[in-house]
C-alpha cells in the first residue's frame, strides 16, 4: 500500500505566538518544529506498515511505502527530515513564494493535488495543527479527492484494502470502516510517537526529499496564497492580560472565601 | 434582506443548546432559517418552536446519520443555492467544523472557525494562540461560513412556531465510510463539557483522587474536566481533557483544582468568563489568569467550598 502522511511545520507550542501587521502568524524568530499532533500520524503509518512487513520494519522490503508531504517555506524541510528519521521512506515539500498566506482551502487544494499525483491508497493526518487549530484540512482533503473519510481515529487497522477505525465522538464510541482510498486523521491517544534513533537520523540524510514548485504540482499562483484566501483578518490585538485577580492563602477559610467570591459574582 | 442559515445540532434526538445560540447570533444578521439534516427530522423540528427561528427546512435521510459530514455539507450547499443566505452558522464541534470545511469546498466559500462573537456586519471574533490574541476577520468570497463556539452568547427565545418546509437533497453517496457500530456514551448526570456553564477541572494535584473535584462539580451543576497530566496518568478519561490537545471550553465559570496552568492547558480554558484556581504552589502560572485564587490544599479547600455552595443553594 502507498501511504501519504500530511504534516505541517509549526512554531514550537511552548513559544509565545504573535500576529504580524499583515494579520498572519509571525513565524520569524520562533523555533519551528514538526506539529506535535502530526507525529502521531507518522507513528500510525509506521505501525501499519510494520505489522504487515515481512521484515517487521518499514522501508525497503516492507512491500509498502510511506511518503510524508508538507507545504511551507524552505525550512519546513526540517520537519520532513524529522519524519524521515522516524522511518518514513521519502518526502515531498511544496514550496513556492506564491503560497504565502494560503488559507485552509488553498492548503487542502495543494495537498490534494500532490496526493492525486502520487496515487496514494491511504492518507493519514493529525487532527489539527497547534498553530491554526482549525481541524478542517482532513475533511477538506476527503471532499476534494472524493476519498472516504475516517477522522478522529483512536485506533486504526488495515486488512487488505479495508481500513477500520474506532473513535470517540459526542455520539459515543464508533467503529467504522471504508475501502481505499481513505483519509484518516488520528487523535493523540492512538500511540506514543517514537524518538528518531541515531541510525534513523543518519539514514534520513540519504532519503529522497523532493521540493516541488506550484507549477510542478499543477496549480497556478492565482489559486493559492493570500490573494486567493477567502477570509481576511481585519485586526489582531493582544488580549489584555487578565488582571491577576485576588489571591488568598488558605488560612482554614479558603473554601468559604471562594464561595463568597462566587456569590458576589452571582455565579451561585 | 440579510438572512442567516443555521445548521441544527443534535445529540441522541435532542436539539442542543448550541443550536439556540446559533439562532441568537443569526437574529443579529436578519431572518433565521434552521436546516435539519437527520434521519428523523420530524422529531427534531418541534424542538425548534421555542428558538429564535423564522423558518425550518428539513432534509430527511439515513445518509445524515453519525459522522456523515459529506451528505450534510451537500445538503447545505444545495439549500444555500436556493436560499442565498448572507451567512451559514454551524456549531464549532469536531463534526460541525468538518461539515463547514466540506461545505466551504463545495460552495466555493470562505470559512472562519471557532468564532466567539459575530456582529451584524459578519465580522467574526476569534481568540487564538491560547487566548493571548483576539482576531477580527471576515469572509471575502462566496457565502460566509462561520462556526461558533458553545457558550459564546446567551440564547434568546423565539416568538412562535416557525413555518416548516421539506427539502429533497440530491445526494451522490460521497460518504463512503460505513459506521459498523455505535456504543452510546455513558451519560453521567453531568452536563457535556463543552456546553456546560460551569466546569470544575482537576490536575496533577488531585493525585488521582477526583472525588473532591466531582463533589464540587455536582454541587454547582458543573461538568468535570481534567488536565493532560491527569488524563495521561489514567486518572480521568481522555474525553474530559481540557487544553490544546483536548477540548476547548469557554464557560461562565472555570475552576482549576491542582492544575499548574501550563500554556497548553490555558489554551483550552482561557476564554472562560471567570476563572478560579486552587493550588498548593503560590507560583503556579494558573494564578496569573485566575480572577480568584486560593493558595492551599485542594483536599481541604474543595470540600469546604462544596459545603458552602450546598448551604447557599439549600
Amino acid at each position: 500500500m502507498k501511504i501519504a502522511v500530511c504534516v505541517k511545520q509549526v512554531p514550537d507550542s511552548w513559544a509565545e505566538k504573535k500576529m504580524s501587521a499583515d494579520g498572519r502568524l509571525d513565524r520569524a524568530g520562533v523555533d519551528a518544529v514538526l506539529n506535535d499532533l502530526d507525529e502521531y500520524a507518522v507513528e500510525a503509518a509506521l505501525k501499519l506498515v510494520e505489522v504487515s512487513s515481512p521484515t517487521g520494519e518499514a522501508g525497503e522490503g516492507s512491500g509498502h511505502t510511506i511518503t510524508v508531504i508538507s507545504m511551507g517555506p524552505e525550512r519546513a524541510s526540517e520537519a520532513l527530515r524529522k519524519a524521515l528519521s522516524m522511518g518514513v521512506d521519502d518526502a515531498i515539500l511544496v514550496s513556492d513564494e506564491a503560497l504565502a498566506g494560503s488559507d485552509a482551502l488553498a492548503t487542502s487544494k495543494v495537498l490534494a493535488e500532490v496526493i492525486r499525483n502520487g496515487g496514494f491508497d491511504l492518507v493519514i493526518c493529525g487532527t489539527e495543527s497547534t498553530d491554526a487549530r482549525m481541524s478542517v484540512v482532513p475533511a477538506m482533503l476527503a471532499e476534494r479527492l472524493n476519498f472516504a473519510q475516517l477522522t478522529f481515529a483512536g485506533s486504526v487497522a488495515v486488512s487488505g484494502s479495508t481500513v477500520s477505525i474506532s473513535r470517540q465522538t459526542e455520539f459515543g464510541v464508533e467503529e467504522m470502516k471504508a475501502d481505499f482510498p481513505v483519509v484518516v486523521s488520528v487523535v493523540e491517544k492512538i500511540n506514543e510517537p517514537r524518538y528518531p534513533s541515531f541510525k534513523g537520523i543518519m539514514a534520513s540524510k540519504k532519503k529522497p526529499l523532493v521540493t516541488q514548485s506550484l507549477a510542478e504540482v499543477g496549480l497556478t499562483a492565482s489559486e493559492v496564497g493570500s490573494s486567493a484566501a477567502w477570509s481576511s483578518v481585519k485586526d489582531a490585538l493582544p488580549r489584555p492580560a487578565r488582571g491577576a485577580g485576588i489571591k488568598v492563602v488558605d488560612d482554614g477559610t479558603g473554601g468559604d472565601q471562594l464561595v463568597s467570591f462566587l456569590a458576589e459574582r452571582k455565579l451561585i | 434582506m440579510s438572512s442567516a442559515l443555521i445548521l441544527v445540532d443534535s445529540i441522541a434526538g435532542k436539539v442542543t443548546k448550541a443550536t439556540a445560540e446559533l439562532a441568537t447570533f443569526g437574529k443579529r444578521i436578519g431572518s433565521v432559517t434552521a436546516v435539519i439534516c437527520s434521519s428523523d427530522a420530524a422529531a427534531l423540528s418541534p424542538q425548534l418552536a421555542s428558538l429564535a427561528v423564522d423558518k425550518v427546512i428539513t432534509c430527511t435521510g439515513v445518509e445524515f446519520e453519525k459522522f456523515s459530514t459529506g451528505a450534510t455539507a451537500t445538503a447545505l450547499a444545495q439549500v444555500i443555492a436556493k436560499e442565498s443566505p448572507s451567512v451559514v452558522l454551524i456549531a464549532s464541534t469536531a463534526r460541525g467544523k468538518e461539515i463547514a470545511g466540506r461545505l466551504a469546498v463545495q460552495s466555493d466559500s470562505g470559512l472562519i472557525t471557532d468564532a466567539i462573537d459575530l456582529d451584524a456586519e459578519l465580522i467574526a471574533t476569534q481568540s487564538v494562540f491560547g487566548g493571548s490574541t483576539t482576531v477580527h476577520s471576515t469572509v471575502t468570497h462566496g457565502t460566509s461560513i462561520v462556526t461558533i463556539r458553545g457558550n459564546s452568547i446567551e440564547a434568546i427565545a423565539g416568538s412562535g412556531a416557525p413555518a416548516s418546509e421539506e427539502f429533497a437533497v440530491n445526494y451522490d453517496g460521497r460518504d463512503k465510510a460505513q459506521v459498523l457500530s455505535v456504543s452510546p456514551a455513558v451519560k453521567g448526570g453531568r452536563p457535556e463539557l463543552t456546553e456546560a456553564a460551569i466546569v470544575v477541572s482537576g490536575g496533577k494535584g488531585t493525585d488521582g483522587n477526583f472525588a473532591p473535584v466531582e463533589a464540587l462539580a455536582d454541587s454547582l451543576g458543573a461538568a468535570v474536566g481534567a488536565s493532560r497530566a491527569a488524563t495521561d496518568a489514567g486518572w480521568y478519561p481522555h474525553s474530559h481533557q481540557v487544553g490544546q490537545t483536548g477540548k476547548t471550553v469557554s464557560p461562565q465559570l472555570y475552576v482549576a483544582a491542582g492544575i499548574s496552568g501550563a500554556i497548553q492547558h490555558r489554551a483550552g480554558m482561557q476564554t472562560s468568563k471567570t476563572i478560579v484556581a486552587i493550588n498548593k504552589d503560590p507560583e503556579a502560572p494558573i494564578f496569573d489568569v485566575a480572577d480568584f485564587g486560593v493558595v492551599g490544599d485542594l483536599f481541604t479547600v474543595l470540600p469546604q467550598a462544596t459545603q458552602g455552595v450546598t448551604a447557599k443553594k439549600a
